[in-house]
Parts: structure tokens; sequence; C-alpha cells
């Protein structure tokens, strides 16, 4: 069964300058979808997330979430709209516990108003306990159930990972983008995030986009592939078709000196 | 242990096995502090007494500019302009009218035959001050960085500058003298109690994670939802709501308002105020606001009989590097120490 798509980018582009960085990403995301985006250093992988969450506004293009043109728009209405994201260099609210950094994620979704908070309504009261335990709930299934109390900027690299994407899952998102999350973890930190990755999909139904390096990661995590080079997409498909790419090969690789030439 | 057994999940039951439900606790505290206080002014000098209301509302002052920096993450040093507003402004409204018409001819004559008590006055002068946060905000807190710094304090210059050469509505640099005394200990006890209160409520509310969140990591907050240019916004607004009550209740304890009565050095003050408490910190604060408050206070006579004028300025400049180098987060960090949290929040929830 197919759905809607959540996240439809048609074109996408964005120049720095002169730098064309990202030139026509597009991509297509439903719920059920497990996709992976690679590509060298420099392909321009983050610039393209950055895109898809409103960090960056396009030169070009457009994206829908849910059918709705969200172009231009800033992260929070997309984040709104359905989108969480992690980040590469983790950005934890270090100084809050795990709890509370989880907790600013149901702001979204909970979060009373000024006056509600102030009077301290029924409403104010009954918002704070839902957001307290929805978070309590992501904190566990993510695994992190004795670090709760924790300042989030003391946990291993590992468990900082699992707090951003804990963070993400608060916002009640339809899809989910993932900035290389295993970056930094070791091999069973890694089996423990790929589990996680898979359960989000699966059970939750939230559709996942992961820019990952490990490739051996992405090829067996990922059910679609997109390979961006120089900004570019040059190829998408299943890992199979994807790892057989005569062009996927000459962007991690590059090509002998003289074909160059004569192309 | 608090962490073990998430389990349970025992809320509404008022903290568990507390002897007293939290909203009685805060009460209880509010009392006794009212007590002590009744037990202090009955004693007292006025002179005591005013020192007292000074040090309430300086505390004041340092926990809502806590509330607008510290928990936000921005730098205002507006806090100065708000409450010359907020001072002219209720200080305006207050007035006898039959002096209002020889004194400020340029008062419109709504306002000229107007006698306001002190409530309302103060009121009007919190949301003037609120408006022009607004004002100034709009453009500047779309910006990172200092901008808001620079911004708020050209706002001390152009507000004062408004007080000095506004003849017919402010006196010009005489200022306003003779204003009705109608503050008093128990209304500077009133408005910190309140500061404190709506500070707190905030901080340990899902709006206040949102603040919080935006001084962490300000593209973060964004990416997950909270709108941070609102949240700065609220934090900016209410501060200066705050700032500008301080000043009306201030006006109406002194009796008097010039243009330079706060200026660019209460600015500093009040930074050094939350620096030592711990920047974010309620109870940090209001120590710290005390604390510099007496010392000052102490030290004028050995100003006046040395000569050494400017003297509790060095000491509270000295005091603030001192702190710097030796406990570089404050009094409390960014926190409130666990009993008072324990105290008032009641057990944690979960």
């Amino acid at each position: 069964m197919t759905h809607e798509p959540i996240i439809e980018a048609k074109g996408l582009s964005i120049r720095f300058g002169g730098l064309v960085a990202v030139d026509s990403y597009s991509l297509v995301l439903r719920s059920e979808d497990l996709a992976g985006l690679i590509g060298p250093n420099g392909a321009g992988k983050t610039t393209a997330f950055n895109l898809l969450t409103g960090v960056h506004k396009p030169s070009e293009g457009a994206i829908l979430i849910g059918g709705q043109d969200m172009t231009g728009q800033k992260p929070h209405k997309l984040a709104q709209a359905g989108l969480a994201r992690t980040f590469q260099n983790i950005r934890l609210f270090a100084d809050l516990t795990v709890l509370e950094n989880v907790m600013c994620g149901g702001h979204l979704r909970h979060g009373s108003s000024l006056f509600s908070t102030l009077a301290y309504l029924p409403a104010f009261r009954r918002s704070e306990r839902q957001i307290a335990q929805e978070a309590t709930k992501i904190i566990r299934e993510v695994g992190l159930a004795d670090a709760i109390d924790r300042r989030a900027g003391d946990l291993s690299y590992g468990d900082q990972r699992r707090v951003e994407i804990a963070r993400a899952l608060a916002t009640q998102p339809k899809a989910l983008l993932l900035d290389e999350p295993a970056a930094g973890l070791n091999p069973s930190e890694t089996q423990a995030l790929v589990e996680l990755i898979r359960r989000i999909n699966g059970e939750m139904g939230i559709g996942v986009l992961v820019v990952e390096h490990d490739m051996r990661l992405v090829m067996s995590l990922c059910r679609r592939i997109q390979v961006l080079n120089r900004g570019k997409l040059v190829c998408e498909g299943a890992p199979a078709e994807v790892q057989a790419d005569p062009a996927v090969i000459e962007a991690y690789l590059g090509t002998r000196r003289q074909r160059a030439a004569h192309a | 242990m608090s962490k073990s057994a998430p389990e349970t999940i025992t809320m509404g039951t008022s903290g568990g096995g507390q002897w007293l439900a939290a909203p009685l606790r805060i009460a209880l505290l509010i009392a006794a502090a009212t007590v002590a206080l009744w037990l202090v002014t009955a004693g007292s000098s006025a002179y005591l007494t005013t020192l007292i209301a000074v040090m309430f509302i300086n505390a004041a002052l340092a926990v809502s500019l806590t509330f607008t920096n510290g928990m936000t993450g921005m730098f205002s040093l507006g806090h100065p302009a708000f409450m010359t507003i907020g001072a002219y402004v209720a200080a305006i409204l207050t007035f006898p009218s039959r002096r209002k018409a020889s004194m400020l001819p340029d008062l419109p004559e709504f306002i000229a035959s107007l006698d306001l008590s002190l409530l309302p006055a103060t009121v009007i002068a919190g949301l003037a001050g609120a408006l022009v946060a607004l004002l100034v905000g709009l453009p500047v807190l779309r910006l990172r960085g200092h901008y808001l710094a620079v911004a708020t304090l050209g706002l001390i210059v152009i507000v004062q500058g408004l007080a000095l050469n506004w003849n017919g509505i402010t006196r010009g640099g005489a200022g306003l003298s003779g204003i009705p005394r109608l503050s008093n200990i128990w209304w500077a006890f009133g408005f910190m109690v309140l500061t404190v209160a709506a500070v707190w409520r905030i901080k340990f509310s899902s709006l206040g994670r949102a603040m919080m969140a935006t001084r962490e990591n300000d593209l973060a907050a964004e990416c997950t939802g909270i709108d941070t240019v609102r949240i700065r916004m609220l934090a900016f607004v209410i501060g200066a709501f705050f700032a500008a009550v301080a000043g009306a209740l201030m006006a109406h304890l002194i009796s008097v308002v010039t243009p330079r009565t706060y200026s660019i050095v209460l600015a500093f003050n009040l930074v050094v105020m939350i620096v030592i408490g711990g920047s974010g910190s309620i109870v940090g604060s209001v120590i710290a606001a005390f604390a510099i408050t007496i010392v000052s206070e102490l030290l004028r006579p050995v100003e006046e009989s040395f000569g050494l004028y400017g003297m509790s300025q060095v000491i509270v400049a000295l005091s603030l590097i001192l702190v710097l180098y030796l406990r570089p987060r404050g009094l409390c960090g960014s926190d409130e120490p666990a009993f008072v949290k324990h105290y008032l929040n009641g057990k944690k929830h979960l």
C-alpha cells in the first residue's frame, strides 16, 4: 500500500554566492519509506537536509509537506507540519536534563498559552502532565530510562544521539530526517541505532530519511537510496541498483583523467 | 531515588508524602515573610523601611532581567529605559490634576484631568513599557547576537533624550518631583512576590522550557517546532513590563524621577546581580540583588566620610570580576537550589 507523500521536494536549488551547493534536488518520501541519502564529502547532503527542513531557503524549487506548499517557511512551521530532524554535529539543550530536552519537543503539540500558564489553569496542568508522560514514554522507547534526570550535555556521544532522536520524536513527526546518526558510534551502539530506526519506521509509521557515510549501514538499512554528487542527484534506486550504477562509482572513485578529458 | 521506578506516575496527588500541598506551602512561606516584614517595619526607621523597599524592587528587577537574559539567552540592557518610561507614565497619571495644568502644560486634556490611584497607574505604566519593548523587539529580535544589547543601549539614550527635552510633559532636566508617595514597602514586597511567582511559574512550564531551549541552541529549538522569534519577543516584552512597573513603584516611593535617575550604570548593576546570582536563576538573582543593595548602602557613609565617591561602584565591579574568576556560573548556575524547588514545586512528577 502506498500513502500520500509526506515530503515532496521539487527541484530544490540553492546558491551561496556563485556556488550552486544543491542543484534541483527532488525527493518523495512516504510514511512507509526508509530512504538514504549518500554522497562523497562536500556533495551537499547536509545542505539538502537544511533545505528540506527550512533552515535554508531554496533559491528555486518547492517543498510540499502533506500536500501543503511550505516553501520558504521557517523551520518551526515545517516541524509543525510534521518534519523532525537531528543534526550532524549534535545540537542538544546541553544544560537541560534528558527529560527536559524531550519535553521541549512536546511544546509544539501541547504547549500552554502564557495566560493559562500564569493562571495555573487546569488546562495548563493537564498539558504539562501530558508532555511529561509522552516524553517519559519516548525516553523509555529509545532506551534512556536510566539517564532521564541527567544533564544532557554530560551523556556519552551515543546517548546524546538518542536524546536528539527522542526529542525529534516528541514533536510527533510524520517524517524524520537523520543527519549522520551513526557518526562517532561504536559497533554495538550502531547496531542499537539501526534497530531503533527500523522500529521508528516500522512500528511508529514514520517516514525516515538518513544521511550517512557508513556505506554498509546505509545499504543494509535503507530500501531506497539517493546519491548526491557535486550538488546533483546522480542516482536513485534500491541498494543493489545504486551499487551497480556507473555514475555512483564515478562519484566515489572518480574517473580516469583521459576519460574526463574526453567527456 | 527520584529516577527509579518511572512507572509510578503520581501526579495530581500533590506531591506524594509531603506534609502540605504545594499551594499551601507557598501561602505559608508568603505569610511567614509577611509577618517577619511586619515585625521589621514596626520597629525600624523610615530610612530602613525605604531601604528594604528598594531592595525588594531591585530583586524584582533582577528577576525580570534574568528572565529576559538568563533564561532566554538574550542580552538586553534596556531595563533603565523601561523603568524611566514606567516612572514617567505612572507619575503623570497619579499627579494631582490641579497641579498638572500648570506644571505639565502640554498634556492632553483627558490625561491632565486624571487623578489615578497607584494600581491602575502602574498597570498602564507596565503596558507602556511592554509596548515600547514590542516596537523595539520587532526589528531587533529577528537578529541573533549582540544587536539587542546595542539597540537597548540606544533605547536608554533615546528615552533619556526624550525625557530631557519634552519639557511640556516631563519638565525636562528638572524631572518630576513631589510625586505622591503612594508606594511603600508593602507595594514593593507584593510586587517582588508577584514577579518571582510569575517568573517561577513560567520557568517550570512548557513555555519556560521553550525559552531555555532557545537559549541553549537556537537552531535546534527552531527545528523542534519552537517559534524562537516569538519566544524571545515574549521574554523581552514581559521583562520590560516588570521593569516599567518597577520604575513606577520606585518613583512613587522616592517621590522623584529625573531623566538620569535610571541610567546605564543601573543596567550594569542589574547585569552584575544576575551574573553573580547565576544567569537564569531566580533564587540567585534575589540573593544577589539583596546583597548588592545592602552592600552599596553600607558603603555610602564610608564613601561620604572619606570622600571616596564611586567606591561602591568599584566594589560591585570587582565582585563581578571575582565571581567570574572563581565561580563563572554564578551562585546558583542557571538552576534553582534543590530544596527550594522541592519546597515550591513539590516532589518530582515522574
